[in-house]
C-alpha cells in the first residue's frame, strides 16, 4: 500500500462534472411531491364520494381557517426540527401569550386599535421570551429539547392558569374579532388565512434563501462541524427557538381573535398536531432536512381527512387513527432514507444514484 | 517582511491537565511551502499541541509566533483569522449541504446591497469561488449542487481539504487525513497536500502511517512524552529511525 507517484492525475475525477437533473425528475423524487400526491388522492376520493359538498367554497374556507393557526406554528416548528430539536411547549406558549394579550388589552382600556396593538405587543414579547428560554435551556444548559419543552409545556400552562385563576379570559377587542378573527379580504378570503400565507412565505424565504436558514440546516446536519467553522451554534439555537416562540405568539393572537378567549384547556394536542404535520411533510426528526412547503401539505392532510370524514358520514375519530398511521409511515420513510444515505447514497431515493462514486 | 524563517513557531509550550503534563516545554515550528510531519505514539501530546496551535485550547505557558510576531489565540476563530486552518479526521462537513454551502459555511458571502443586509446570499459568487478552489487543487468534486452525503469518502475529503486550503493563508494542519480512506483516495489526499504546499502554505501533517509520512513530508518532527525530541529531514531518515525515536529506543542506544 505504498504511495508512489504524485504526477499521475486521476483525469477521470478531475474537475467538476455538474450534471443538472431535469426539473421534473427532481420534483418527482422529492418526498414533498409524494406527500402532495397523497393529499390529491385523499381530496380526490372525498370529492368523488361527495361531489356536491366537498369542494364548496364554505368548505375550503373552513379548511383554510382550521389550518391557519397550525400552519403558523408549523413555520417555527420546521426550523426547530431541522436543527434536530423539538418544541412540545407551543400549545402552552400560545395560551400564555394570548393571556398576556388579554391582560395588556384590559390594562390599556379594553377596546379600539390602541389596546389591540398593546395586546399584540405583549403577546409577542411573552411568546419570544418563552422561546428564548427554551433555546437557552437547550443550547447553553444542554438539556435535551424534548425534556426542556415538556417542562415549559407544563410551566407555561400552569402560569397561565395561575394568572387567570383557571378561567379563560375573553378580552379580545371588538376590532380584532371583527377585522382579524372573522375578517375577510375580497369578501371571501379569511384574514387568518392571509396572515398564515404571509407567515409561510416569510418562513420559506428565511429558511431557503438566507444565511439564517442555511445555518439552520447546517446546525441540524453537523453541529460539531458548525462549531469548528466558527458558527456561534448556541446563539443560533436560541434564535431558532425564539422564532418558534414568535410564531406561537402570532398563533396565540389569531386564536384569541378567532375564539375570543384564551383556550386554556384547548391546546393540549396542538404540539402533537403541528409536529405530525411537519414530519409528515418530509422534515427529518434527525435534522438537516425539511421544507416549509412540505410542512403546509403535511398539515393539510389531517384537516382534509377530518373535513372529509364529516362530509361522507364516517365517524371523525377515524381521523386520529389515520393521522397516526401517516406519522409513523413518514418517519419510517425518513429513517430508511437516512440509512440508505449512510450506506453511501447508492440506494438513496432522494438523491441521484449517479452521483455516488 | 518576515524576520523569522518560520511561518509558525511554538516555543516552550506547557500544558497540564491536573497532574498530567501533556506538554513539557515543547518546541515546534513550520516553514512556509514545506510539509512538516508531526509524529508520535498515542499520548505523546500531538493532539494537545495541535489543539493549542489551532486555538482550540490555551497553553499554560510558552509563546506562539506567526511570522516572528507573538500571537495569543483564545479561540479557533482567532487562529483562523491569522490564516491557520485544520482539516479534521472526521471531515467536519455538513452532509445535508452541497459542496458550495460547505465551502462557505461560517463565511457566507452576502448579496450586494440592501438584500445582503437581510441575510440573502450571493450564490453565484460562492459557486465561482468554490469552483476556483476545487479546480485549483484538482479536487474530485463531481457536483456542486448535490449534498455531500451522496458523495464518496474520497470526494468528501477533497472538499474538506479544498475548503481549508482555500481559507488558510499561512498554515494548514492535517489531522490524520487518510485514516478512513482507501488506497486510491489516500494517494489523492497526498497529491492535494503537495498542491497546497506548492501554493506556499506551511503544512503540518499528522499521521500514524510512517511510509506515508516519509513520502509526503519534507521534515519530520517526533514527539514523545510532551516534547518534540527529534527532527529529521525526510530524505535522510528511514522507518526504523523514526520508530526508534517515537518509542524511545534511540535514547537507550545513545545512552
Amino acid at each position: 500500500m505504498s504511495i508512489t507517484t504524485s504526477s499521475s492525475n486521476p483525469a477521470a475525477d478531475f474537475g467538476i462534472l455538474d450534471e443538472k437533473q431535469p426539473f421534473l425528475k427532481r420534483v418527482l423524487k422529492a418526498q414533498t411531491s409524494q406527500i402532495v400526491a397523497v393529499l390529491f388522492v385523499i381530496a380526490g376520493i372525498f370529492s368523488a364520494m361527495a361531489p356536491d359538498s366537498f369542494f364548496t367554497l364554505f368548505n375550503l374556507r373552513n379548511v383554510a381557517i382550521n389550518v391557519s393557526v397550525f400552519a403558523i406554528l408549523g413555520v417555527g416548528m420546521t426550523f426547530v426540527i431541522i436543527t434536530a430539536g423539538i418544541d412540545l411547549s407551543v400549545g402552552s406558549v400560545l395560551v400564555f401569550s394570548s393571556v398576556a394579550a388579554c391582560k395588556a388589552i384590559t390594562a390599556t382600556g379594553g377596546q379600539g386599535w390602541g389596546s389591540t396593538a398593546a395586546g399584540f405587543a405583549a403577546c409577542i414579547v411573552a411568546g419570544v421570551a418563552w422561546g428564548a428560554l427554551n433555546g437557552w435551556l437547550v443550547a447553553i444548559a444542554k438539556i435535551p429539547a424534548f425534556i426542556v419543552t415538556l417542562g415549559t409545556l407544563s410551566t407555561a400552562l400552569g402560569l397561565s392558569q395561575i394568572i387567570t385563576g383557571g378561567i379563560d379570559l375573553s378580552d379580545a377587542t371588538d376590532v380584532m374579532v371583527d377585522h382579524i378573527g372573522f375578517g375577510n379580504v375580497y369578501s371571501q378570503i379569511p384574514v387568518l388565512a392571509v396572515v398564515a400565507l404571509v407567515m409561510l412565505i416569510f418562513g420559506g424565504i428565511l429558511l431557503h434563501k438566507t444565511k439564517f436558514g442555511l445555518r439552520t440546516y447546517a446546525v441540524g446536519s453537523n453541529i460539531e462541524g458548525c462549531r469548528r467553522v466558527g458558527i456561534n451554534v448556541n446563539r443560533h439555537l436560541v434564535y431558532v427557538y425564539s422564532l418558534m416562540g414568535f410564531t406561537s405568539a402570532i398563533a396565540g393572537f389569531l386564536s384569541l381573535a378567532l375564539y375570543q378567549q384564551t383556550t386554556i384547556a384547548g391546546q393540549s394536542q396542538t404540539a402533537l398536531t403541528v409536529v405530525a404535520g411537519v414530519v409528515i411533510g418530509g422534515t427529518s426528526l434527525f435534522g438537516g432536512i425539511g421544507t416549509i412547503f412540505g410542512m403546509s401539505i403535511g398539515l393539510l392532510i389531517p384537516i382534509v381527512l377530518q373535513t372529509g370524514f364529516i362530509i361522507i358520514g364516517v365517524v371523525p375519530f377515524w381521523q386520529n387513527v389515520v393521522v397516526g398511521v401517516f406519522l409513523i409511515a413518514a418517519v419510517y420513510v425518513d429513517t430508511m432514507r437516512r440509512e440508505s444515505a449512510e450506506r453511501g447514497g447508492r440506494h438513496s431515493k432522494r438523491h441521484s444514484p449517479k452521483e455516488s462514486n | 517582511m518576515s524576520n523569522s524563517q518560520y511561518v509558525l513557531e511554538a516555543n516552550d509550550i506547557v500544558r497540564n491537565y491536573g497532574s498530567v503534563e501533556a506538554l513539557r516545554s515543547c518546541n515546534f515550528n513550520v516553514k512556509a511551502g514545506e510539509v512538516t510531519a508531526l509524529i508520535g505514539d498515542n499520548g505523546a501530546g500531538k493532539s494537545t499541541l495541535v489543539r493549542i496551535l489551532s486555538g482550540a485550547e490555551q497553553p499554560d505557558g510558552g509563546t506562539i509566533l506567526i511570522d516572528g510576531k507573538e500571537v495569543n489565540f483564545t479561540s479557533p476563530a482567532q487562529a483562523r483569522s491569522h490564516g491557520i486552518e485544520t482539516v479534521f479526521q472526521d471531515l467536519a462537513l455538513c452532509p445535508h449541504l452541497n459542496p458550495v454551502q460547505n465551502m462557505y459555511l461560517g463565511r457566507e458571502v452576502p448579496r450586494k446591497g440592501i438584500l445582503g443586509k437581510f441575510g440573502f446570499l450571493d450564490h453565484a459568487e460562492m459557486r465561482r469561488g468554490s469552483e476556483a478552489a476545487f479546480r485549483d487543487l484538482g479536487a474530485t468534486v463531481r457536483s456542486l449542487t448535490n449534498n455531500v452525503a451522496t458523495m464518496s469518502g474520497g470526494q468528501r475529503q477533497s472538499i474538506a481539504v479544498a475548503r481549508s486550503a482555500a481559507w488558510a493563508s499561512k498554515v494548514l494542519f492535517f489531522d490524520e487525513p487518510t485514516a478512513a480512506l482507501g488506497v486510491v483516495q489516500k494517494k489523492n489526499v497526498i497529491d492535494l497536500v503537495r498542491r497546497v504546499r506548492d501554493k506556499g502554505i506551511g503544512i503540518v501533517f499528522i499521521s500514524h502511517s510512517m511510509p506515508e509520512v516519509l513520502e509526503v513530508a519534507d521534515r519530520v518532527q517526533v514527539m514523545r512524552r510532551g516534547r518534540v525530541i527529534a527532527e529529521y529531514k525526510a530524505k535522510e531518515t528511514n522507518l526504523e529511525e523514526l520508530v526508534g525515536a517515537m518509542t524511545g529506543r534511540l535514547d537507550e542506544v545513545n545512552n
